[in-house]
């Protein structure tokens, strides 16, 4: 069934890792198939940070195929290889997990071609690219996940996260949530639900030069929204228009370097419990999610059927 | 398991004008009897004292324990229970057959007083989804908000939500009656097939959608009419039963049900026509 949380503080900044750690466990029991982190954090502002896979995490219950280490050596040469041919810079590299790596790279130009020449490279896939996002998602529980990649000393402005019970795609990271708003920087969506017209949307998105690196139907919502936005619409116009133009059951958030979103679909028949104040917006599938951070009595409320509401830090 | 003596003479609450419905089809109709309340028991439930009172705080134990330590409260003959810190844990104060006075300081998580026959609430918070689903008779006040399937297939008692409430309000409810002071979401009444719902705000799309019979009275705007709902004539006896409920509800105090719209099931859906004759001769 699937869990999501959210929060943004708003004017301020916390450890945003450690409270959606703590937000996400208490949903384990909606699933723990895998675990996925969209945190805002502060930067430079100039240089991005390309979180990106080399592999899949092939422990218990896993439905990836075994690699050998070796395999994941190779890939990450031709990344390195690709990044000098592209003119980006790397500036700090970080090799948390065998699969799973950080860098922060300098680079100016087209990030649609840059995205397409990286994961030509069978696969890699760059699991977020941003001067503030970073995406990280393995398997496990969000404890787990926390742990194996340090999230909980992370400090930024916002957060989305989900806890995956895998239904209609595999066990893996491919098709863990968050998924990041390809080819737009900063841009990442959680969804619960399921979308019932994935592939003729997901067809005219590929027809219109969109990628999709799973099968999981969530990601349709984060392309689909890049998709209107590069048409030119703001990220509110084109959360409305799913509505209509997703078909199926959802709730879904999607964040931005400065904004976080909520969109319930109109038959409000996924959960969502929102809290609201001049300070911090928080979000979830269950209030106990939000009980992790404010375990003080508190008004919340569940969002009604067809509910587009977007905060800004 | 109920042992309830049956009268021939008019019970007090059908005389107020409660249960004036005729239940219709291959169900049968037997209502609880306040008036021979002595003789309707459970075997297993226990004998308190709405005086003898105590408090416990949950926010360390599972639901599970949290659940067990209430029965064991009543076994020792508390009635009035006040239960601190549940901070939206699900399933709190579920299958509760027992008289009692139950208090809970904070917000419930989901099918918070599910499947309960009897006991007073009141919850001085927000509750999650399906908040006392399978209800057969009580009371139960939410001070806050309430997620969706608010009073999912409740067969009594009263249920009020003095904030808002979520989409499916009173689905598959086949009895006793909802009241929302704010806004209710889509869906609400779905497939209701008895009981009453009363929204003092507005409503969501779908009102009524495939109701197969009961009353939603609103006091707001509709959203969309569901199939097969339609508005009906608020009669006056509609007007004095809508009162003396919100009084007893403490709700509404000043509210003109005068102006509220009644919606009842248009009954012209193919499942009416594929009843069998005996079946449709008493369902339309």
């Amino acid at each position: 069934m699937c869990g999501i949380a959210g929060l943004i503080h708003r004017g301020n900044t916390s450890n945003v890792g450690y409270e959606l750690q703590g937000m996400l466990q208490a949903l384990k029991h909606r699933g723990e198939d895998s675990t996925g982190y969209a945190l805002y954090g502060k930067t430079d502002g100039e240089n991005f940070i390309m979180r990106f896979k080399v592999g899949e995490n092939v422990g218990e219950g896993s439905t990836s195929v075994m690699e050998d280490v070796s395999v994941y050596d190779e890939r990450k040469k031709i990344v390195d290889s690709y990044l000098s041919e592209l003119g980006a810079k790397i500036i700090k590299e970080e090799r948390i997990l065998p699969y799973s790596l950080r860098y922060e790279i300098q680079y100016d130009k087209d990030l649609m071609e840059f995205s397409q020449k990286i994961e030509s490279v069978p696969g890699v896939e760059i699991l977020s690219m941003g001067k503030s996002l970073e995406v990280i998602k393995d398997l496990g529980n969000a404890e787990a996940v926390c742990k194996r990649y340090n999230l909980d000393k992370l400090v930024g402005t916002h957060a989305i996260g989900h806890a995956r019970m895998a239904t209609e795609s595999g066990v893996d990271i491919k098709s863990a949530h968050p998924f990041w708003g390809y080819p737009f920087s900063d841009v990442s969506v959680v969804h619960n639900g399921q979308l019932t017209n994935y592939w003729n949307n997901r067809r005219a998105l590929e027809n219109k030069g969109m990628r999709f690196m799973s099968e999981c139907d969530s990601e349709l919502i984060a392309v689909y929204l890049a998709e209107k936005m590069r048409a030119g619409a703001t990220l509110e116009e084109g959360m409305k228009e799913s509505l209509t133009g997703l078909d199926g059951v959802f709730t879904y958030f999607v964040a931005t370097k400065d904004s976080l979103g909520m969109a319930k679909d109109t038959m409000a028949a996924k959960p969502l419990v929102l809290y609201e104040s001049d300070d911090l917006v928080a979000m979830g599938s269950e209030e106990i999610a939000i009980r992790s951070v404010l375990p003080q009595e508190i008004d919340t409320y569940d969002p009604f059927d067809g509910m587009v509401k977007v905060w800004q830090i | 398991m109920a042992n309830l003596k049956t009268s021939d003479k008019k019970t007090k609450a059908q005389t107020m004008g409660l249960h004036s419905e005729v239940l219709t089809g291959k169900t049968q109709q037997k209502f609880f009897n306040p008036d021979e309340a002595e003789n309707f028991y459970y075997f297993g439930t226990y004998d308190v004292d709405f005086n003898k009172r105590t408090e416990i705080d949950v926010k360390n134990m599972e639901c599970r324990e949290a659940n067990k330590k209430i029965d064991d409260l009543m076994k020792e003959g508390f009635g009035t229970i006040v239960i601190r810190n549940p901070q939206g844990k699900h399933s709190l104060g579920v299958g509760i057959l027992n008289k009692l006075n139950l208090i809970f300081e904070g917000s419930l998580g989901y099918f918070g007083c599910g499947s309960m026959d009897g006991p007073i609430v009141r919850i001085n918070g927000r509750v999650g989804w399906s908040c006392a689903e399978n209800m057969m008779a009580g009371k139960v006040v939410i001070e806050k908000n309430a997620g969706s399937c608010f009073g999912a297939a409740i067969r009594g008692g009263d249920l009020i939500c003095k904030g808002s409430v979520g989409a499916r309000t009173g689905i598959d409810q086949k009895g006793g009656t909802i009241i929302i002071g704010g806004d209710a979401g889509a869906f609400t009444g779905f497939m209701m097939q008895r009981g009453r719902i009363i929204i003092l705000g507005d409503v969501g799309i779908n009102l009524g959608d495939s109701m197969y019979d009961g009353t939603i009275f609103v006091g707001g705007k509709i959203g969309s009419f569901g199939s097969d709902a339609v508005e009906s004539e608020l009669l006056d006896s509609d007007i004095d039963w809508l009162k003396r409920k919100l009084k007893v509800a403490e709700i509404g105090e000043n509210f003109d049900v005068s102006k509220m719209t009644k919606v009842v099931a248009g009954k012209k859906l193919w499942n009416y026509d594929a009843l069998e004759p005996t079946e449709k001769k008493g369902a339309i």
